[in-house]
């Protein structure tokens, strides 16, 4: 798969939006006008687009929290994300589900995520049975992280997908931390995607701030599981650039590992890739910030403007009609 | 006999109902089995999912033979990982398939609880996305089994926004009960009795005679005291009714058929028409079905009552195995008439 010029372009518009929804968050956080909770995916801007791009339309994915990214380019305008965040009528849970959580919509293929990592793979590999029963040549893809895969529903999910051969791809972000937890006291093995094999299905090792890496990776991956071969296990080396979410400081991380994944700053090496290849000025690069923040900031307006839900409607959508 | 033939010395034989229709005798077993082929015959999207449930035709038989007329597509045996097979179902019902997922016995269940109460049951109210899925669990006590085979986990899920459970006590409304669970938009945790499976026959309406999740069955009308139950209690609860009879008592017996949402207006009828009520079921006691509905008529029907909303459940214990202790764990006929008489008497 051949990594054109369009493609990563339309990458680079992806990836500063979510870089900048990202940021814009953490503002109104700052400002308390986001309450709760805010995690930010700085770091994982690469895998979460690049992943999600080599999907088609009518595919479904899973994105978790840390992946903006995979909202915006499957369709979710940033309007419904920052009303979701900032608890409006408007928001994509309608104010029912807090920050990242909740914000499935299937109309765009999108799995609203629940808390309890990494329920979201097991509901995706269902998805993807469906896609098998039914004949249709559709492909689900989901995303768990390096916590996630300690528990015991990834064993059974993974197992699961290979036992059926279902058309599903498992994207596993291994940010190195799972809130303060390293990864030495998560797992003794170096590489999560090594598991695949005890599953009897393909496992990958890409190098996840590698726009391109990833993308290819999953491309293939994507590719075999519509033509009938099966799921994959792509693991994608990253770091969690952020505390785990807003109010954690990460004292618990060593100032050289973040200094050692600065240096990989996956939007910084999709730039330079641009500016190699003739794509990317600073002034084009100045113009495309411009317009992203101004996107933002009528989607920022859009949500403020929205009215909260109605106290009294607190009990209403508990059951489907 | 073994525990997964059941206890069926005797097989209890239900009357024929009053209404017309074409109606067949079956037992409770060939009861749930009819509902699956029913709806699998009718709607192409029914899918079935469990352990052994194919060419085995599951622990218990209820699926057996389906395979042979719906093939491994609809009628899929999995790996033994209900946790997986619960979000799994949950998937296929975000494509338009309607999942009937069985758990080998109910007890299994807490294994894919994450997926029933986090995600299944709040999908709807956090983003709008109806979870339609069956979950079949075959409950309860009775059968010798022990404490893994044996429990009546409802209340687990009566408590859980979100989920509706149905408990049928007889053949027809093991059928229609199964219909209705199978074509609602919300995910229904349907509790088949294993005691029941071969016990109990009983006249089935043909065709689509769906029951209504929510509406108690009053099994039979009387003025001094309402025995509110549901599950193999319901029988237990008629012979006891029928005994006391014979010594000069009018007592009702309301069957709840549906834990989650409760029939209030049944329960409170019973309670303000009799004015004394005993709720039995075979769950453990605290936090129960049975005190759900204790509180209900406390608060609607206090002012009828003439004796203490008494209970008569399980106590707070695993179910054991030995007989001497499993039958002082399950309430039966003869713990039921002294409850009622106690009542009787206050
Ligand atoms: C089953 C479960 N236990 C605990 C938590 C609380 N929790 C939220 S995120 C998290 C760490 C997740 O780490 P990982 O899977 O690596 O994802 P990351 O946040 O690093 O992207 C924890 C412990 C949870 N969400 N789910
Ligand atoms: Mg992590």
């Amino acid at each position: 798969m051949e990594l054109t010029d369009n493609l990563l372009r339309e990458a680079h518009y992806w990836m500063r939006l979510t870089r900048a929804l990202d940021d814009r968050g953490t503002f109104l956080h700052k400002q308390s006008r986001i309450i709760g909770g805010f995690f930010s995916q700085i770091g994982h801007e690469a895998i979460s687009v690049a992943a999600a791009m080599t999907l088609e339309r009518d595919d479904v994915c899973a994105p978790m929290h840390r992946d903006l990214g995979a909202y915006l380019v499957r369709g979710m305008h940033p309007r419904r994300i920052l009303a979701q965040f900032l608890g409006r009528a408007t928001g994509v849970s309608g104010g029912r589900d807090a920050n990242m959580h909740g914000m499935g919509d299937m109309s765009l293929g999108i799995i609203g995520f629940i808390s309890h990592l990494p329920a979201s793979i097991g509901v995706t590999a269902g998805v993807a049975q469906a896609f098998k029963l039914k004949g249709e040549p559709r492909v689900a893809l989901a995303f768990f992280g390096d916590g996630g895969a300690s528990q015991g529903l990834a064993h059974e999910t993974l197992n699961w997908a290979a036992v059926f051969q279902l058309p599903v791809v498992f994207i596993c972000e291994n940010n190195q931390y799972a809130y303060s937890t390293p990864l030495t006291r998560q797992m003794r093995i170096e590489h999560i995607a090594d598991r695949a094999a005890g599953y009897g299905m393909p496992g990958l090792v890409v190098d996840g701030n590698d726009f391109g890496a990833v993308y290819q990776a999953t491309y293939e991956a994507v590719a075999r599981a519509r033509a009938g071969g099966g799921p994959t296990l792509i693991e994608g080396k990253t770091m969690r650039m952020r505390g785990h979410a807003i109010h954690d400081n990460m004292a618990y991380v060593p100032p050289e590992l973040l200094a050692t994944w600065s240096a990989r700053d996956p939007l910084v090496r999709l730039e330079l890739l641009l500016r190699e290849r003739g794509l990317l000025t600073n002034t084009s690069l100045e113009e495309l910030r411009t317009r992203i923040e101004h996107e933002l900031d009528e989607a920022q307006a859009f949500a403020e403007a929205s009215p909260y839900p109605e106290g009294s409607s607190v009990t209403e959508r508990v059951y489907a009609q | 006999m073994t525990w997964d033939q059941g206890l069926h010395g005797a097989v209890v034989s239900l009357d024929a109902p009053a209404a017309g229709g074409v109606t067949r005798e079956l037992t409770y077993l060939e009861a749930i089995r009819d509902g699956m082929r029913f709806m699998m015959r009718q709607d192409p999207a029914v899918v079935l999912m469990g352990e052994d449930i194919g060419v085995y035709g599951g622990a218990f038989k209820v699926t057996q033979g389906l395979i042979d007329e719906f093939g491994a597509d609809r009628v899929i045996d999995t790996p033994m990982a209900e946790l997986a097979m619960i979000y799994a179902a949950i998937g296929l019902s975000f494509q338009g398939i309607r999942p009937v997922v069985e758990m080998q016995f109910a007890d299994f269940i807490s294994t894919g609880f994450d997926a029933i109460v986090q995600f299944a049951a709040t999908n709807h109210y956090r983003w709008g996305q109806p979870v339609p899925m069956t979950i079949r669990a075959p409950g309860a006590g009775g059968l010798r089994a022990g404490p893994f085979h044996s429990q009546s986990n409802e209340a687990w899920f009566v408590h859980t926004p979100g989920l509706k459970v149905v408990a049928p006590s007889t053949p027809a409304d093991a059928r229609g009960l199964l219909i209705s669970a199978i074509r609602d938009p919300n995910p229904v945790i349907y509790y088949e009795t294993k005691y029941l499976y071969r016990s109990l026959k009983g006249p089935v309406p043909d065709g689509d005679q769906a029951v209504p999740i929510g509406q108690a069955a009053l099994r039979r009308t009387g003025e001094e005291l309402a025995l509110i139950t549901y599950g193999a209690m319901v029988q237990e609860c008629l012979n006891a009714a029928a005994t006391l009879e014979r010594e000069g008592h009018s007592v009702e017996v309301l069957d709840l058929r549906t834990l989650k949402p409760l029939d209030e207006a049944a329960i409170l009828a019973s309670a303000r028409k009799t004015g004394k009520v005993l709720i039995v079921h075979e769950a453990n006691r605290t936090c129960g079905v049975g005190s759900e509905v204790a509180a209900l008529i406390a608060a609607g029907a206090f002012e009828y009552l003439d004796g203490p909303i008494s209970r008569l459940a399980g106590p707070d214990t695993p179910v054991p195995y030995s007989p001497p202790l499993e039958d002082v764990h399950r309430p039966a006929a003869q713990a039921i008439l002294r409850a009622a008489r106690d009542l009787l008497a206050y």
